[in-house]
């Protein structure tokens, strides 16, 4: 039997921030580990693509700091989980140099272990040949070498291993590329001796931060206590509290099933996990089972550029122009076709967006509108920028002053909300890989500094 | 004749993973969940009906009754974030679900 472990998340992303108090009363329980998950494929491909982040480096930087000032001088390891948003080099490098600003700030020595998780080019295209790789789910292309090629690196979700590996060498502070979100918590609790399982299952609830709590946020503390058959979660700030039905269901949070989760070389089956509610509103659960796995998968992410997009952004409040809306629409298109008819119509597509009409759901909208008013996005993708913007420009002043029928205004269709209407974005992206790679040896590279 | 998303403590849509997206339907009682489970009225064709998508987009129905919760999840389209696709967190599409009606 061995002591209880105490888990520290200061929020459910580095860098949403969380209200210092209730971070310090988790440090004040004296954890043996402060983890944080910093990254995501929630916000979209651009991160991966473009190699940005989620949150500012003002706002990373904040959480860090309060991280470090209290964690370092109490010997606590910290972790970082998908560092920079994506957790490829160039976001685990933006990373370090914050944590380097603030270590040279606070005048702090300390043993980093940077665990990268780039996967080299060569290695999945090898795989890839050898039958290694399949899709994550049947909606998504096999994968192919020009594919891979044209992706902008690939990065897989690391599992506990590499992580433990750095806890054993002593590193103050972990910072992990890409990870399976509750590995870096996991980490803890495995190098303490316990139960994979429980381990795994808290760290599928600590990575949201507050999140599992009631009223539930991913932008406060929670604090996870992992004890030899069960673990238990407790809010650390008196506005939440665990309840065992709070618990449960954020069992449920952004997976795809219930009760099976597949992590990296593993799946957790948690149909007979107990959830029960102790006195002072800290929730205790049992019965989580961590299941090997015979062939170890990871899963790889990566994003490529596909477009490049201008958009203009526009109320219609006429009410004749928005019972004629679809019919406008779509002869606003052809005659932007018609006048640049020497562009291929492959190069280029013109979307409009009503929102308050159906630009939520789509063609599954089912109810009718009743507004008088809406807001229309003008989306120009084309095969580069400036072909974007020029077409962009030329359906933005085609529609300002289309001559539709039965119009009396006919000084112009378009309230503009901004001068320049015309908003270059940039490169789309699209995650251009999402499969499984079987792997044998680990590929997650550790550098100690 | 009560409406889903009157019965329920939490309804709502999220990404699980940029090609898939996730329904939950959370109860805070078990007669309220059971009612609804026992109505056999959350069923692959009217998720099919309601989101406009056939059979194979379903990936799961699941009725966990420990956490008092029913699990849907379907293929997306278009996957997250791309051109074409207007719900990058999936966070908006559970209203579909909110008007099925439960005896």
């Amino acid at each position: 039997m061995g002591n209880d472990i105490k888990i520290l998340s200061p929020c459910g992303m580095l860098g949403y921030g969380f209200p210092e108090e209730s971070f310090l009363r988790g440090i004040e329980e004296e954890p043996h580990g402060i983890v944080v998950d910093a990254g995501s494929t929630d916000a979209g491909p651009h991160k991966l693509g473009a190699g940005v982040s989620i949150v500012s480096r003002r706002a990373a930087k904040k959480d860090l700091m309060i991280i470090l000032e209290n964690g370092i001088p109490n010997k606590i390891p910290i972790i970082i989980g998908s560092a920079g948003g994506a957790g490829a080099q160039v976001h685990v490098n933006w990373t370090m140099e914050i944590i380097e600003e603030i270590l040279q700030e606070l005048e702090l020595q300390v043993k980093i272990a940077v665990i990268w998780a780039d996967i080299p080019n060569d290695l999945v295209i090898e795989s890839n040949v050898q039958g290694k790789i399949k899709p994550l789910s049947p909606n998504i292309p096999l994968l192919t070498e020009e594919v891979i090629l044209e992706t902008n690196g690939i990065v897989a979700q690391m599992g506990h291993e590499p992580i433990l590996e750095a806890l054993k060498e002593g590193a103050d502070i972990i910072v992990c590329g890409r990870a399976y979100d509750p590995s870096p918590f996991a980490a803890i609790g495995i190098f303490h001796g316990k139960d994979p399982g429980l381990s795994y299952h808290l760290g599928k609830i600590l990575e949201c931060g507050a999140l599992c709590a009631e009223p539930g946020t991913t932008k406060d503390s929670i604090l996870g206590i992992i004890g030899d058959t069960s673990f238990k979660v407790k809010s650390l700030n008196p506005k939440r509290k665990c309840t065992s039905i709070s618990v449960a269901a954020h069992t449920f949070y952004e997976k795809e099933h219930p009760y099976i989760l597949h992590g990296p070389g593993f799946t957790l089956n948690l149909e007979q996990c107990e959830f029960k509610e102790l006195e002072d509103g800290v929730v205790e659960v049992s019965n989580s089972k961590y299941i090997p796995a015979s062939q170890h998968f990871i899963k790889l992410e990566g994003a490529r550029k596909v477009a490049y997009r201008t958009f203009a952004l526009a109320g219609i409040r006429d009410p004749i122009l928005l019972e004629n809306i679809d019919d406008i629409e779509s002869r606003v298109k052809q005659q932007v076709s018609e006048y640049y008819d020497e562009i291929p119509s492959d190069d280029y597509q013109v979307n409009f967006y009503n929102y308050g009409m159906n630009a939520v759901l789509g063609n599954k909208e089912k109810e009718v509108f009743s507004g008088h008013e809406i807001g229309l996005v003008i989306e120009v993708i084309a095969k580069d920028q400036e072909l974007a913007n020029s077409i962009c420009s030329t359906a933005r002043s085609t529609f300002l002053h289309f001559p539709h029928e039965k119009r009396k205004s006919t000084a112009g269709n378009l309230a503009f909300p901004f001068a320049p209407s015309d908003i270059e974005f940039g490169a789309v992206y699209e995650f251009s890989v999402y499969h499984l790679m079987e792997i044998v040896d680990n590929p997650f590279r550790i550098e100690y500094r | 004749m009560e409406k889903l998303f009157d019965m329920a403590k939490v309804l709502r849509s999220k990404n699980s993973g940029p090609f898939e997206l996730t329904m939950d339907i959370l109860f805070d009682s078990s007669e309220k969940y059971l009612r609804v489970k026992n109505s056999n009225k959350i069923t692959t064709e009217l998720i099919c009906d309601l989101y406009n998508i056939t059979e194979r987009d379903v990936r799961h129905i699941v009725f966990f009754d420990p956490a008092m919760g029913i699990k849907i999840t379907i293929l997306r389209g278009v996957s997250s974030g791309t051109v074409g696709e207007r719900d990058v967190y999936g966070a908006q599409q559970h209203a579909p679900l909110m008007n099925i009606l439960i005896d």
